[in-house]
């Protein structure tokens, strides 16, 4: 088994003639939280679909949970979870009923999905909610309960597209705590966010400009690097630079 | 007279109590900003402020204008930026301007000195459908189209949600300036440090207002003993600092975690109890505005 749940080289995405991803190329370690950090239209999110298998790389190479990105994205589609900010449940469903949906989607057996439904619910404090709708929950509920959806096959790497946008203090720190604890039992989280002092909690962070990976490391080396003070100077420094447009 | 005055005001959706019983006052000048979650209720103070809906209870006044009786008035001298981009995504940079303008019953010449330093950036593209510019540049049309008539008040829903952080800060440079020029502003956010660009905040959750004050007196009020914790692994810090003597709380804060100490607390028996941890570091930390919006949501 390879140290690199991803691991990719020139990776590229044009539309027409404007090159969306520029050659990024960057390997990322099992259980680390790989924060994945960008100025507004810098290409996050087409670099993000393109290691997601929603979206083909126009050249490059590279794996993700050993799939290839050019051929098998219906593979790595199966083999990783997902979560997005906004869409991630449905609301006219109860707890219960998202878990079985998105269990039935991955695969997993009734057994299974009874089994590990039951053992996520347990482990949020949902159990009296089970049949509770979604809609009808508060905001940082239902972020708990898509992470747990995301993660109920038990994928070795979960993207967080913005997960905590909008959530109150609190919240999102107790977010944050699962996924230090997702994290310490040994997932892979490749996570986006606009919040800086976000990025701090990551083990390595990559910084996209212009379509390029212009800065990849600890937080505390890219610090080092830009003689800043903390990521949220990192960034600036970085993304004032840019041409495209946010 | 305040350019906002908000007394008592109540607003339930159904079962949801979007605001509860909300009371403040904005100064005529002010750059003012209503920091808090989703939920807060910000969105529904707006909408009961430019007239889109009416409270429950309580009364409010926009320049001196009663917000029920008088809304014609109101809606003649206040700009609204809505959260949701809502100008004509099939109509040009320039012809959404100039149908706003329109509407006012102004002519966009009149306004130009007031709109330029934010329609400069975007006139390059002013034959471009608006909904085919980026969220960057739909933010300032909007803002310009906001902007037209020269309000008084002006009304910023969440305008850097979802933006990064260079946009952002730019976006406050740009109401900096439009406050220069007399305007008075009242602008949501989510984001716990854009409290600092503000001259006074009110700090929101779940329909009530925790707290209002200038950024550094809300600051200056916190009283617990706050300390910074470091250690090479972070998590296992986080779960052994919680179980010290005299922690009432440790929560990650960026590169380091924020331990609310009480009485019983003290820096040698923790070091002691934490020995085994590899890197600890302790020292004293200054209260942020989101220390105290945690402290307050706990009260």
């Amino acid at each position: 088994m390879s140290d690199y749940i991803i691991s990719i080289r020139e990776l590229t995405k044009c539309f027409g003639d404007f090159t969306a991803v520029n050659r990024i190329s960057f390997d990322v370690k099992r259980g680390e939280i790989f924060g994945f950090l960008g100025a507004n239209g810098a290409g996050k999110t087409t670099a993000m679909r393109m290691l997601c298998g929603l979206s083909f790389p126009t050249s490059g190479s590279g794996t993700v949970a050993g799939f290839d990105v050019m051929r098998e994205g219906e593979q790595i589609k199966r083999h990783i979870g997902y979560m997005s900010q906004r869409f991630s449940l449905y609301n006219d469903l109860t707890v219960w009923e998202n878990i079985r949906l998105f269990a039935g989607i991955y695969g997993l057996s009734k057994a299974e999905t009874a089994v590990r439904a039951t053992e996520a619910l347990k482990r949020l404090n949902f159990t009296s909610e089970r049949n509770t709708l979604v809609g009808s929950l508060p905001l940082g509920w239902k972020q708990k309960l898509s992470f747990a959806v995301a993660t109920i096959h038990r994928p070795e790497v979960v993207f967080l597209d913005e997960p905590t946008g909008g959530v109150d203090p609190i919240t999102r720190r107790q977010f944050w705590e699962m996924i230090y604890e997702a994290a310490n039992s040994g997932t892979t989280i490749f996570v986006t966010t606009h919040y800086m002092d976000e990025a701090e909690y990551c083990t390595r962070v990559s910084i996209m400009v212009d379509g390029e990976v212009r800065a990849l490391d600890t937080p505390a080396r890219l610090k080092e690097q830009f003689a800043a003070e903390s990521m949220d100077e990192v960034f600036r420094i970085l993304a004032r630079g840019a041409k495209r447009g946010g | 007279m305040s350019a906002i005055k908000v007394e008592n005001i109540s607003k339930s959706f159904g079962k949801v109590k979007a605001l509860d019983h909300i009371s403040f006052e904005v100064e005529r000048g002010e750059l003012f900003g209503l920091i808090g979650p989703d939920g807060a209720g910000k969105t529904t103070l707006f909408r009961l402020l430019t007239t889109l809906l009416n409270p429950d209870e309580g009364r409010a006044e926009v320049d001196g204008f009663d917000i029920v009786k008088d809304y014609h008035a109101i809606r003649e001298r206040v700009g609204y930026m809505p959260g949701q981009f809502s100008l004509y995504q099939d109509l040009t940079v320039e012809e959404n301007l100039n149908f706003f303008a329109a509407l006012f019953g102004v002519k966009v010449e009149d306004s130009y000195d007031l709109i330029a330093p934010i329609y400069h950036q975007i006139e390059p593209f002013k034959k471009r459908r608006a909904g085919k510019l980026s969220g960057g540049m739909k933010q300032k049309l909007a803002l310009s189209c906001a902007l037209i008539h020269r309000p008084s008040v002006l009304f910023l829903d969440e305008p850097t949600t979802g933006v990064d952080a260079v946009s952002r800060s730019e976006f406050w440079d740009m109401l900096e300036d439009i406050k220069q020029r007399g305007i008075t502003v009242l602008v949501s956010t989510p984001y716990m440090d854009e409290a600092s660009r503000c001259d006074r905040v009110a700090l929101c959750n779940e329909g009530r207002i925790l707290g209002i004050d200038t950024p550094t007196d809300i600051v200056a009020k916190y009283d617990s003993s706050l300390y910074s914790v470091r250690a090479d692994n972070m998590y296992q810090l986080l779960l052994a600092t919680r179980k010290a003597t005299g922690v009432a709380e440790c929560y990650p804060f960026g590169e380091t975690h924020h331990l609310i100490a009480d009485a019983k607390f003290d820096i040698e028996q923790f070091k002691g109890e934490l020995a085994d941890i590899k890197g600890l570091y302790i020292e004293p930390a200054e209260p942020t505005i989101e220390d105290m919006f945690i402290k307050l949501m706990k009260q």
